[in-house]
C-alpha cells in the first residue's frame, strides 16, 4: 500500500490479532449433534469468514477514535441546503429506546401492539393535516422511496383509468432523486425550464404538458428556496391533461402550519422525517419517507395500511374502545415497497416532535426557519458579500437561498469548492455546493430554525474573512482544508481504481 | 433581525404565498406539551405493546430477537455518529467513511463477493433493488422467484417490476426447498433465499448453476448469521447477495429502521445501487476514504442513475459492523452453532408432540416450520395466555400450509425456554383438538 496510516487510523481489521475476542457464547444446554448430521458438509463453508479478532476495549476505543474524525450537528453549524439539519431533541432517543417500542416484533399480533399502531395512526393523522391531504402511508423508508411510491401510485391511478402514459415532468432545478425515480418507475423524464425569476417556466410547462404525461414532480419552495408564485396555475395545467401533481417534501420545513400542499393542488406528497421531523441523520440514514395522498389516489396506497376500527366493529374486541389494525384487504394497492410496517423507530421520534410542538410550535418552526434564512441573506448582503457571491434570484427567500460563486471564481480565483473547504477550517459544515445545477458555482444555504442570531452572524463573518483572505492570497482557500484530520482527497483516483474493501 | 432584512413583520416574508392559500387558523393538532408530558405519553403507548421483554418470543420470519450487546448503544449514540449528514465532505467525515469501508469488508467476507455497498434500506426492498440491477445488466423480461423467498420480498419485487414491465414467475417449493422450472433465455434473474422462508437451507450452487446455464443472474437473499456456517453465496456462483441486516446488532423496532446489505460480483460494480466508500489518499499521501463511483448515483447521474436511493441506513450498518467485530471470526461461528443445536433440539421436541409434525426435513439453522393438527390461530392464542409467542402462522402467506407455524430459536432462547414452549404448544394443540372434536361431536 502506498498510503500511510498512523496508528490511530488503523482499520478494525488492521487491529485484529488471532485469538483476541469480545464475545463469549452462552453455554450449550442441549444434547449436541454432530455438525454433519445437521448440515451436510457440501452445504457448509470450508473456512470461517475473516471478521476482526479484537477485544471489547479495543472495539470501543477504535470507534470512539473514528467518531472524533467526524463533524456533527451537535458540535457545529450545518447550513446544508435542502437537508434541513436542525437540532435533534434528545428526548426522542430516550422514548424510542423504551422496550415497548424498541423490542416489539414487527409480526406481533395487532391486539398486542395497540400502542404502536395507535402511534402510527396518530402520526398518519397529523401528517395528513400538515399536508392538507386526507390519507397517509408511513411505509416508504426515505424520501426517494416515498418518491418511488408516489410515481408508482400515479401509474396505478392511470392504469386503473385505462390509460398508459409514458412521461413524467421534472423541473431543471429538481433534486437528483426525482429524475432517478422516474426512470426507476419505468417512465421517461421530460425536463421543464425555469424562468428569469426562478419559477417554473409556465410556457415551457404548457408546451410539455401533453396527454401522455403522467405526473409533474415539484418541490415548493423550490430548490432555489423560492415559493412558486404560479403554483395554482401549474396545478391547473397539470390537472387539465389528466396528470398528477407530486410534491417533493424535502423543503416542507418552510411552510408547516402556514400553507399546505393539498390546498395548492398537489395530489401526492412525501415527507422526509429525517429532515423536517428531526430524525437524526446518522451519517446517511436511517430516515423515513411517508406519503400523503388525495382521495382519488387512496385506493392504490401500499399495503398494509394502519387503520382505526370503530368500537362497534367485529374486530374491535368489544369494551367500547377503538381498535387499531393492519388492513391488507386493499385490492387496488400497488403492493408493498418493503418489509413490515416501515421505520417505526423513526415514527416514534417524529411523533414525539409533533406532540412537543403542537400546531403553534410547528408554525413557529417554519416562521423562524424563513426568518433565519432571510436574516442571513440580508446580513451577507450588508457585509458586502454579494459583490463576490451574488444571490442567484434576488427575492425574499423561504427557508434557504442560493448564492453563485461565479464572480468569486473570476475575481478572487477561488471556486465554490475552495470556499466550502475553507469553511471546514472555521469549524462550519459547508452549504450544499454545485446544486441546484442551473446556478453556476452554486451554494445552497439553509440555516434552519434551531440556530441563533449569533451563529448566523458568526457565519457571515467567516464568509467575509474567507473572501478577504482570498483577495490577499487565494492559495489558502485553494489548498484548504488545513486543519482537518485529512486534507483534500483524491476522489478521481478512488473512482479510477476502486478499492472498496480491505485486502485480507 | 426584521430590521436587517428590511421588513416590518414575519408575515411579509411569506408574501410570495398567495394569501388565499395561507391557512386562516392553526392546524388541527393538539397544543404543544412539555418534555415530561410527551415522555409520559410515549411511555404509556409503549406499555400497550407486548415486547420481547414481556413474553417468551419465538417469532422470526424476517426479524429476530437477538441480543444486542451494550457497546453498540454506547457507540452509536455518540453524536458524532448519530447526527452528521451523509459524508459529502470527506475531510470531516473520515470516521463514518472508514466505518463504511470496514462494514463493506465484513459483508464481502460473509457473502464471499468482492463488492458491497454501504447499505440499502432493508431486506425486502434490497431484493427489489437486486432485481433492478439484473434488469439493467441484461435487459431481459422475466424474474423467476422461489416461493421460499420472504413473502414481503416477493411482493416488494413485484411492486417495482410492474413498472419495468418485467414479469415475475414463481418457482414452487418441493419438500421445503426450491424446485426450479425449466428456465428460458428470457430469464433475467433467478431469485432465491438462504435459508428460505421455511428455514430450509437451499443448495445455492445448484440454483446458481441453473440460472447461469441460461445466462441469467442468480440473486440470493441471505440471512447473515447462518452465512458463517454455510457456503458463501459468492463461492456458489451467486451474482448478487442481499439481505436483512437487523440480526446484526439492530433492535426489532417493530420492523425498522434496520439495514439491508447489497453485495455483488466485480462485473456488476458499476451497477450497484447507493453509496460505496472507497480508499484513497489525501494531498499529503495519507490514507483516507471517500464516497466513490458516484457516477452511479442520482445526485450526479440523475435519470441515468442505477438507482434513486439517497439516504440509506448508515447508522444501522455501523451497528452491524460493530456487532460483527464484537462477535469476531470465531464468535460468529460459535453463536450460529449454538442456535443450530438448540434449533435442532426444539425441532425434535416439537415434532414429537401429538398433533405437531415437521413441515419438511431439510437442514435448518435458526428457524423451522411445523404443521399443527389444530387451528394455528387458536393455538397461538392459548400460548399467548401462557406468556409465550410460539411463532408465525404461515397460513396468510402460504394457504397450502394452513396450520403451519414458523418457529425461530435465537441465542436468547434457552433449553428451559424451549421446554416451556413445547409444553405450552403441546397442551394448546391437545386442548384445541379436544375442544374442536367436542364441537364436531355436539354439532353431529
Amino acid at each position: 500500500m502506498t498510503a500511510s496510516a498512523a496508528d490511530d487510523q488503523l482499520t478494525i481489521y488492521e487491529r485484529s490479532k488471532p485469538g483476541r475476542r469480545a464475545f463469549v457464547a452462552p453455554a450449550l444446554d442441549v444434547p449436541e449433534h454432530p455438525l454433519d448430521q445437521l448440515i451436510p458438509a457440501r452445504l457448509r463453508r470450508a473456512e470461517t469468514p475473516h471478521l476482526p479478532e479484537v477485544s471489547e476495549p479495543e472495539i470501543v476505543r477504535h470507534y470512539n477514535r473514528l467518531s472524533k474524525r467526524n463533524f456533527d450537528l451537535d458540535t457545529g453549524f450545518y447550513p446544508l441546503g435542502s437537508c434541513t439539519m436542525k437540532h435533534n431533541p434528545k428526548l426522542h432517543e430516550r422514548v424510542a429506546a423504551l422496550d415497548g417500542h424498541a423490542r416489539l416484533h414487527p409480526l406481533q399480533d395487532p391486539r398486542r401492539a395497540q400502542g404502536a399502531l395507535e402511534l402510527m395512526f396518530n402520526l398518519q393523522t397529523a401528517l395528513a393535516e400538515i399536508a392538507g391531504l386526507p390519507h397517509v402511508s408511513l411505509q416508504p423508508s426515505a424520501g426517494s422511496h416515498g418518491e418511488l411510491a408516489g410515481v408508482l401510485l400515479t401509474r396505478a391511478f392511470h392504469e386503473d383509468h385505462g390509460e398508459s402514459r409514458t412521461k413524467v415532468l421534472t423541473p431543471d432545478t429538481a433534486h437528483g432523486t426525482n429524475p432517478a425515480t422516474v426512470t426507476m418507475a419505468g417512465y421517461e423524464v421530460v425536463k421543464v425550464g425555469t424562468d428569469a425569476e426562478g419559477n417554473v417556466d409556465l410556457d415551457d410547462l404548457r408546451a410539455k404538458a401533453t396527454d401522455d404525461v403522467a405526473c409533474l414532480m415539484l418541490t415548493n419552495p423550490s430548490t432555489l428556496g423560492l415559493f412558486e408564485h404560479g403554483i395554482e396555475e401549474i396545478a391547473e395545467i397539470v390537472h387539465d391533461v389528466g396528470a398528477t401533481l407530486y410534491y417533493d417534501g424535502a423543503n416542507l420545513n418552510a411552510i408547516m402550519g402556514i400553507c399546505r400542499p393539498g390546498d395548492m393542488g398537489f395530489d401526492i406528497v412525501h415527507f422526509n422525517l429525517h429532515k423536517s421531523f428531526t430524525q437524526p441523520h446518522g451519517g446517511g440514514g436511517p430516515g423515513a419517507g411517508p406519503i400523503a395522498v388525495a382521495e382519488r389516489i387512496e385506493p392504490y396506497l401500499p399495503r398494509p395500511q394502519v387503520i382505526r376500527r370503530s368500537p362497534d366493529s367485529a374486530h374491535a374486541g368489544g369494551a367500547g374502545t377503538a381498535f387499531f389494525d393492519l388492513d391488507y384487504d386493499r385490492p387496488k394497492s400497488i403492493g408493498r415497497l418493503r418489509g413490515f410496517q416501515g421505520n417505526y423507530g423513526v415514527f416514534v421520534r417524529s411523533y414525539a416532535y409533533i406532540r412537543s410542538l403542537g400546531a403553534a410550535g410547528l408554525r413557529d418552526v417554519s416562521e423562524v426557519a424563513v426568518l433565519n434564512a432571510n436574516y442571513l441573506l440580508a446580513k451577507l448582503r450588508a457585509e458586502g458579500v454579494m459583490e463576490h457571491l451574488p444571490v442567484a434570484y434576488d427575492r425574499i427567500c423561504m427557508h434557504e437561498f442560493v448564492l453563485s460563486g461565479a464572480p468569486m471564481k473570476r475575481d478572487l480565483k477561488i471556486r465554490t469548492l475552495d470556499l466550502a473547504k475553507r469553511l471546514l477550517d472555521h469549524g462550519v459544515h459547508p452549504p450544499t455546493v454545485y446544486f441546484p445545477l442551473l446556478v453556476d458555482e452554486a451554494l445552497l444555504i439553509e440555516p434552519t430554525e434551531t440556530e441563533t442570531k449569533e451563529t448566523l452572524d458568526r457565519f457571515a463573518q467567516i464568509i467575509v474573512e474567507i473572501l478577504r483572505e482570498a483577495a490577499d492570497d487565494p492559495e489558502v482557500a485553494q489548498t484548504a482544508p488545513h486543519t482537518t484530520p485529512v486534507r483534500r482527497l483524491d476522489e478521481a483516483g478512488a473512482a479510477r481504481r476502486p478499492v472498496v474493501r480491505q485486502a485480507l | 433581525m426584521l430590521r436587517t432584512i428590511g421588513v416590518a413583520s414575519i408575515e411579509e416574508l411569506f408574501a410570495d404565498i398567495p394569501s388565499h392559500l395561507r391557512l386562516g387558523g392553526p392546524l388541527a393538532l393538539d397544543a404543544g406539551r412539555s418534555e415530561l408530558e410527551v415522555y409520559e405519553e410515549l411511555r404509556a403507548l409503549a406499555r400497550r405493546n407486548t415486547s420481547t421483554e414481556d413474553e417468551l418470543c419465538f417469532l422470526g420470519a424476517g426479524m429476530y430477537d437477538h441480543y444486542v450487546p451494550a457497546l453498540i448503544d454506547s457507540i452509536i449514540s455518540r453524536s458524532e455518529f448519530l447526527t452528521p449528514y451523509t459524508p459529502y465532505q470527506p475531510e470531516v467525515s473520515q470516521g463514518g467513511l472508514q466505518a463504511m469501508f470496514e462494514y463493506q469488508t465484513a459483508i464481502c467476507e460473509l457473502t464471499g463477493l468482492p463488492v458491497s455497498n454501504a447499505s440499502v434500506y432493508e431486506g425486502p426492498s434490497a431484493v427489489a433493488a437486486a432485481g433492478y440491477v439484473a434488469k439493467l445488466a441484461n435487459g431481459r423480461g422475466r424474474f423467476v422467484v422461489s416461493r421460499g423467498v420472504h413473502p414481503h420480498s416477493r411482493e416488494a419485487l413485484a411492486t417495482l417490476a410492474h413498472g419495468w414491465g418485467v414479469e415475475v414467475v414463481e418457482a414452487p417449493l418441493q419438500d421445503g426447498v426450491t424446485e426450479l422450472p425449466e428456465l428460458g433465455e428470457d430469464v433475467s434473474a433467478v431469485i432465491v433465499q438462504q435459508p428460505n422462508f421455511l428455514g430450509a437451507v437451499e443448495d445455492l450452487e445448484a440454483l446458481a448453476g441453473a440460472a447461469h446455464d441460461v445466462g441469467a443472474l442468480c440473486v440470493a437473499a441471505c440471512d447473515p448469521l447462518p452465512l458463517s456456517l454455510l457456503r458463501a453465496p459468492g463461492a456458489c456462483g451467486v451474482d448478487v447477495a442481499v439481505g436483512e441486516g437487523q440480526t446484526l446488532g439492530n433492535r426489532l423496532d417493530f420492523g425498522g429502521p434496520s439495514f439491508g446489505f447489497f453485495a455483488a460480483t466485480e462485473a456488476l460494480i458499476r451497477r450497484v445501487p447507493g453509496r460505496i466508500a472507497g480508499e484513497t489518499v489525501d494531498l499529503e499521501g495519507r490514507r483516507g476514504f471517500v464516497l466513490t463511483l458516484q457516477t452511479r448515483e442520482q445526485h450526479i447521474r440523475r435519470e441515468k442513475a442505477t438507482s434513486n436511493i439517497c439516504t440509506a441506513q448508515a447508522l444501522n450498518a455501523l451497528a452491524g459492523v460493530i456487532y460483527l467485530s464484537w462477535l469476531g471470526r470465531h464468535g460468529i461461528v460459535e453463536l450460529t452453532e449454538l442456535m443450530l443445536q438448540r434449533t435442532a433440539y426444539a425441532r425434535e421436541r416439537l415434532a414429537a408432540l401429538p398433533g405437531v409434525h415437521a413441515l419438511h426435513d431439510q437442514p435448518v439453522v435458526r428457524e423451522f416450520a411445523v404443521a399443527l393438527d389444530a387451528p394455528v390461530a387458536d393455538v397461538i392464542e392459548r400460548c399467548a395466555a401462557a406468556g409465550i409467542n410460539p411463532g408465525y402462522a404461515l397460513g396468510r402467506d402460504y394457504p397450502e400450509y394452513e396450520n403451519g407455524l414458523l418457529v425461530a430459536i435465537t441465542e436468547k432462547r434457552t433449553r428451559a425456554d424451549i421446554d416451556r414452549l413445547a409444553d405450552a404448544l403441546g397442551e394448546a394443540v391437545t386442548a384445541q383438538r379436544s375442544r374442536d372434536a367436542h364441537h364436531v361431536g355436539a354439532a353431529g
